[in-house]
Formats: structure tokens, sequence, C-alpha cells
């Protein structure tokens, strides 16, 4: 076992290494950079034999990916935030050509404001698309998702793109310990690229059929990859069991930590959810029965095994890092509707906070418990809460004070 | 765990000397999670960079809000709020600041309950943002200090983060750092291993319910004018463009419209004046003007005369 420290866009870098990719379009977008530097490094001095090309937006990096996928060649590319919805068209595109390839997303929350730092509302607004979706929590999961993505999304059952989701700051520029797969492993893990029926060549004329007309055919393709999804769960499991045979280390769609006799449960994604790991420690040794659920794989969403892992739990806290304007959090919503009608239940609350990296606090973790153990007494969830403290709005008063925020309102009167 | 901080300029290597701790820990049997903070990170302008090493798996993520050690390259930035140097910093924290300084000048100057120990600062060099050496020195002290990376490791470390650098350099940076570590060896002030925050006895986070408020007041709009003056980028500066009126041809406009940050106004009788709250030392304007009538002196030399000290 060699381990080195690495960022998380080092080992995002090395994930598409070891994945031998063939082809890399490329734009660049902070704080995603430096995977395609580190990529851009390599072929430059000959370490890795792919082809790099810089494109001109997202929307054609995209494109690129996807026409590259269907004509043969193993492709990655990688982007965030305002990248990520610039090619939003093509996402969708992409995925109803049903070609598989990998794309790396260094999560930044979304304009207006804009910022630098990390939250769930770009790759959210993926969710829909068809892409697979695997969110990361170390820097080694990082490098070893984007192995497994490629099985996935190359699975003759299953023929769609994958993201693999990796938090800004908290993972991409931090320095880690990772185990890096054996090379050779590497290459025997996710095999050859078989494009089969997708493959497009001069010599054998191919097209697509891009625009249907009628509810009919479209409906047709449209369920399709729902199913393409929807059977991925199973091929999921499949890969991630070769995977641990090989190299050790198991990532299953739901990572659990102290779940066994939790009563209390907190769900979240991302790198985030080692800090709830802290608090738990914590909160065991304070004689808490706390654990923590972590879907890994968010689309397809593993309903049905969230629905077994949470029956008989007394209270679950989904701490959502994005927010759905109008709603609350998506996570949130996707366990209702995992947990609507069984029997035996958990009471849900719903928290939001990690927007633009701000900070969720150990004391932050237990106040959770403390309202979910008062929920289970009470019988009923608490409202959600928008995590706040009177300390940020105060030093949001001072720069509304600087921006003259009352101006408009001095006017109206 | 160990929770250490580095706080310095741009330039002068702080990131560098969190990888080179970082590693030296992950050498000695640590595990290790090392990161700079990227925000302004231009030449001159305060950043840091952080590391935390423990027997486990690191779990905490993020800014470390109560660090076991500060170490500062650059001593024009403890005083300076926007650099952040004392946050968090309490009875257990050691802060070692690279300073021509004592400990006690520093002691009186800071309300704080941290102990201070000095790194003796080497010559000064005209140009802060270049000071020699101070990423390997800071990395180094911070190693001794914790008394669980050997010399060995040091080495190990330095040679491999900064591997990218010619072998003089390297041996120049390992030489120094290594004055450094026997010099720190025999500090009897140690950095303590912080401890992790106890659910049974713990301080309730003030949480609000944040009150609507109607789109006039909480749209992102900003009526005031001019609010960017509040930001004194003149604080990143390590160089003064100086002006010399006796040479100035009064042109009222090459160095005024050279200048990036508008930090040049032509006056009333059409000569330039420097807006030294705002200039961030970049010296295109002293490139820029014809009669060469700007010259550029080093900040703290610039400082020490506005102070009455002679430089």
């Amino acid at each position: 076992m060699t381990r080195k420290l690495l960022t998380g866009n080092s080992a995002a870098a090395w994930g598409a290494r070891l994945a031998q990719v063939d082809y890399i379009p490329a734009f660049p977008i902070t704080p995603q950079t430096e995977i395609i530097e580190n990529l851009a490094a390599w072929i430059d001095r000959g370490e890795m034999p792919a082809r790099l090309v810089t494109l001109e937006s997202e929307h054609s990096m995209i494109t690129a990916a996807g026409s590259a996928a269907s004509s043969g060649v193993r492709a990655f590319t990688a982007t965030s935030s305002q990248g990520l919805l610039y090619g939003m068209e093509m996402i969708y595109t992409v995925a109803g050509w049903r070609t598989p390839f990998v794309m790396v997303n260094v999560s930044r929350g979304l304009a207006s404001p804009i910022t630098l730092e990390s939250d769930h509302n770009d790759i959210m607004a993926a969710r829909d698309s068809g892409f697979l979706q695997i969110h990361c929590a170390t820097c080694q999961e990082i490098a070893d998702s984007i192995l497994i993505a490629y099985r996935l999304a190359e699975h003759t059952q299953v023929r769609m793109p994958a993201i693999v989701n990796l938090d800004g700051f908290y993972l991409s520029f931090t320095r880690e310990p990772v185990d890096l797969a054996d090379a050779s492993k590497a290459r025997a893990f996710v095999g050859e690229y078989d494009p089969e029926n997708l493959q497009f060549r001069g010599n054998s004329p191919l097209s697509q059929a891009m625009a249907v007309l009628g509810g009919g055919p479209y409906s047709y393709f449209r369920y399709e990859m729902h199913l393409a999804l929807q059977h991925a769960l199973s091929v999921y499991d499949e890969v991630v069991d070769e995977f641990a045979e090989i190299f050790g280390r198991r990532y299953d769609m739901i990572d659990c930590y102290q779940m066994e006799d939790a009563e209390y449960v907190f769900v979240m994604v991302g790198s985030f959810s080692t800090k709830a790991r802290d608090a738990i420690d914590s909160l065991r040794a304070a004689g808490r029965k706390i654990g923590l659920l972590r879907p890994r794989l968010f689309r397809p969403f593993p309903q049905a095994q969230v629905r077994q892992l949470l029956q008989g739990r007394r209270a679950v806290a989904v701490v959502d890092q994005n927010i759905s304007m109008g709603m609350g959090g998506v996570l949130h919503s996707e366990f209702a509707t995992a947990l609507y009608g069984a029997s035996d239940a958990p009471l849900l609350a719903s928290y939001i906070g990690g927007l633009g990296g701000r900070n969720i606090s150990q004391q932050e973790f237990f106040a959770i418990a403390d309202e979910l153990q008062q929920a289970s007494e009470r019988e009923v969830a608490p409202p959600p809460r928008l995590l706040y403290t009177e300390e940020e709005l105060t030093e949001m008063r001072k720069l509304q004070a600087i921006a003259q925020a009352e101006h408009a309102e001095i006017h109206q009167h | 765990m160990f929770r250490i901080r580095f706080h310095g300029r741009g330039g002068q290597g702080m990131k560098t000397a969190s990888r080179i701790l970082g590693s030296a820990f992950f050498m000695a049997g640590y595990e290790v999670q090392d990161a700079p903070r990227y925000g302004a990170e231009r030449r001159g302008a305060p950043i840091f960079a952080y590391v935390r090493a423990a027997r486990s798996t690191i779990n905490e993520r993020g800014i470390i809000n109560h660090p076991d050690l500060v170490v500062v390259a650059d001593d024009t930035l403890v005083g300076m709020p926007a650099a952040g140097v004392t946050q968090g910093m309490d009875e257990n924290t050691l802060l070692l600041i690279n300073s021509h300084e004592s400990a006690q000048t520093w002691g009186q100057r800071l309300n704080t309950r941290a102990r201070i120990l000095i790194l003796a600062a080497q010559e000064e060099v005209e140009d802060r943002a270049e000071l020699p050496y101070i990423g390997s020195r800071c990395a180094a002290a911070a190693a001794a200090l914790t008394r669980v990376i050997s010399r060995e490791f040091l080495i190990a470390a330095l040679n491999e983060e900064l591997a990218h650098l010619n072998d003089e350099v390297i041996k120049g940076n390992r030489d120094i750092a290594l004055v450094v570590f026997d010099e720190m060896a025999t500090q009897a002030d140690l950095v303590n291993e912080g401890v992790q925050a106890s659910a049974s006895d713990y301080v309730r986070p003030k949480w609000i319910d944040l009150p609507f408020e109607r789109a006039e007041i909480s749209n992102i709009a900003i009526h005031a004018a001019a609010t960017s003056v509040k930001v004194r980028t003149g604080l990143w500066r390590t160089m003064r463009p100086v002006i010399n009126y006796d040479k100035c041809s009064g042109c009222s406009w090459i160095c005024s419209t050279y200048c990036p940050d508008g930090a040049i106004n032509v006056r009333d009788d059409g000569y330039p004046e420097i807006d030294y709250e705002h200039c961030k030392g970049c010296l295109i304007c002293v490139a820029q003007c014809p009669p060469h009538a700007i010259e550029s002196i080093a900040e703290q030399v610039a400082r020490g005369q506005e102070n009455g000290a002679t430089p």
C-alpha cells in the first residue's frame, strides 16, 4: 500500500489517468481547473497517452465529450457551478444519446450573488438529466469513484453518462492521504471501452433520431433512460463488489456510520458528512444512539434501501447543502418520498446549511441531535430550519449598512 | 489532533509551508489534511494555509477555528484585521511570529491569552513578498515545536515538496530550515494537541429564524456609492511607488490611465497623486512614466520614515 497526499483535484486527475481515458475536452473554471492542469502536464510529458483539447465553452465541451464517446473513445471532462449550468442544454442532450463518459463536477454555489465556495445547488440542477451521480466525501473516494463510474456508465445494461461530484475547497484544494489503485489492476477493472452499436464510423454510416414528433416515440426514449438508471442500481452493487474484491475498499450505494443501533440519524451527502461523523463520535461518547446515512449514489436514488435502513428509527435529520427555492431541501424531499407510506417510518426533519461553504459547527450538529430527541418525545417533527445564527445576521446588517440597503425604502415613503 | 495555521502574504510560500509540514507529519505516521485558503491570492495580499495531523482518520474539515499553533511569516499582518491572524486563539494557542521584535513587545501590543514565541527574523529584504526561505523556515519551526517530527522527516519533506526547484535552491532551503529546526527544538513552549468538542457540555448555537424582508431590502443592490473604497487593498503593498514631483512633467494621464486599480488621481493642477489606501504596489506606473518620475521603495522603509524612524 503506497498512500500519498493528494488534493481532491489531483485525485480526480489520477482517476481519469487510471481509467485510461483517451480524450479530454476541457474548459477552465475555479475550483476545477487543477484537474485539467494535472492531466495536461502528464500528457505533455508523455506520461499519459490521451488527447486534451481546450474548447470555447462548457456547452461545446460536453458536446465534444458525448460525441467522442459515440465515436468509440473513452472520454473524460470536468466542470463546476456556472460552467455546469452553461453546459446544461448539452447535459440533457448527451444523456439522451446514451453515450457513456464520466464528468467530474467540483461543487460550488451558484450566482446570484456569485461565490467560489461549495454547496450542491449546481449538481442538483443536473439531477433530472439522466446522468448517473456519485457523491464523494473524501479524496480517496474521488479517485476510486471515477473507476467505478466508468464501469457503471459503460455497462451494457446501463449505457448512460456519469457525474462524479466533489466539494470545492473542502476537497478540491485539500490534500489527504490517498491509496492510488495499481495501474494494471485499474486497467483490468475498468476494461476496454466497448462502444458497441454507438460507434459512428465513416465506413459504416449511422444517424441518430435527434428529433421525434409525437409523444409516443418521445415517451419511449425518455422512459427507457429512466429504466436504464433504475437498472443501474443492481449493476452498481455488482461493480462495487468487484471493486472491493480487487482493491479492498467498499463503496456501498449508501454509506452507513454507527447505524446498527441508531435511534437517531443524520442524512447528508458530500464532504460535510465527515463533520457529522465527528459529531456522532462525540454524541456517542455522551451516550446518544445516533448514526449517519450518506447516499453515495444519488442518481439512481436508492429508494428501497433508504426505506429499509430507516424503518424503525425514531427521528431523522436531513441536512441539505442545497435549497430548492419555494420548497426546501432537495434531499429532504427525496427522503420523504422514499419513506411515504412506510410502516414504522421515523420522524423526518429538514435542516439547510453549508450554503456557499458556510460551516456547520459541531455545536450545530449537537443541537440538531437535541431537537431530534425532543421531536421524538413530542412525536412531531420540528419545522424546517435554515441554519443561521444571530452573529451571522449581525454581520449581514453591517454589510447592509454599508450598502445602504434601506435607501430604497426611504424613497418609497 | 494538531491544528496549525500559517499566515503570510501572497508570494511568501505559505501553501508550500503547509505542504512541507503536512508531508513531514505524514512521513512520521500521521493522518494529514493540508490546504491553502484561496481568495484574493495575489502577491502581497494576506493569505493563510493550514494543516491538521492526527493518529486516526481526520473528519474535521475547513478553516481551523481553534488553532493550536499559529505561525506568522510577516509580522506586518499581525495587527491587520483582514488577515485574521488572531482569530480563534486562546490560552492553548502558541503564536510564533517571524519578527525583529521581542515576545514581550508583541505581548504588550496584542490583547491575547496565547503564548508568544519569536522566530528571529533574518536580515530585512527590500520586497517583503520575496522574503527568502520563509516558507521553509516556518514549516521547520512548526515541525520542531510539535516534537513529533524528526530532522530526517523534515529533510525528506523539504526534498519532496521543493523537488521542482534546482538542487542549489533546495539545499539552501534545507540548510536554513535545519538551523531553525535545531533552534526551536530547544524551546520549552510546545504545541499542545487540541481536543474534540464535547456533546455533553456545549454552548448551543444562537440560531435565529431569519425574518422575511421585502426585496427592496433583501436584494443584492448596493445603493451607496464607491463602497470599494472601504476595502483597503493598500495593505497588500510590499513595494511603494513614490512620485518625484521635480521630475514629473504633469502629462496628466499616463500613470493614472495605466493604473489597473484607479489608485492614481489627477489633481486640479494637473499633477498625479497616488492613493496609498488602495495602491497595491504593482509598480506599473513606475514602468510607464515617460520621464521616470516615479520610483519604488520598500513599503516597510516608507512606513518607518512616516513614523519618524531612520530607515
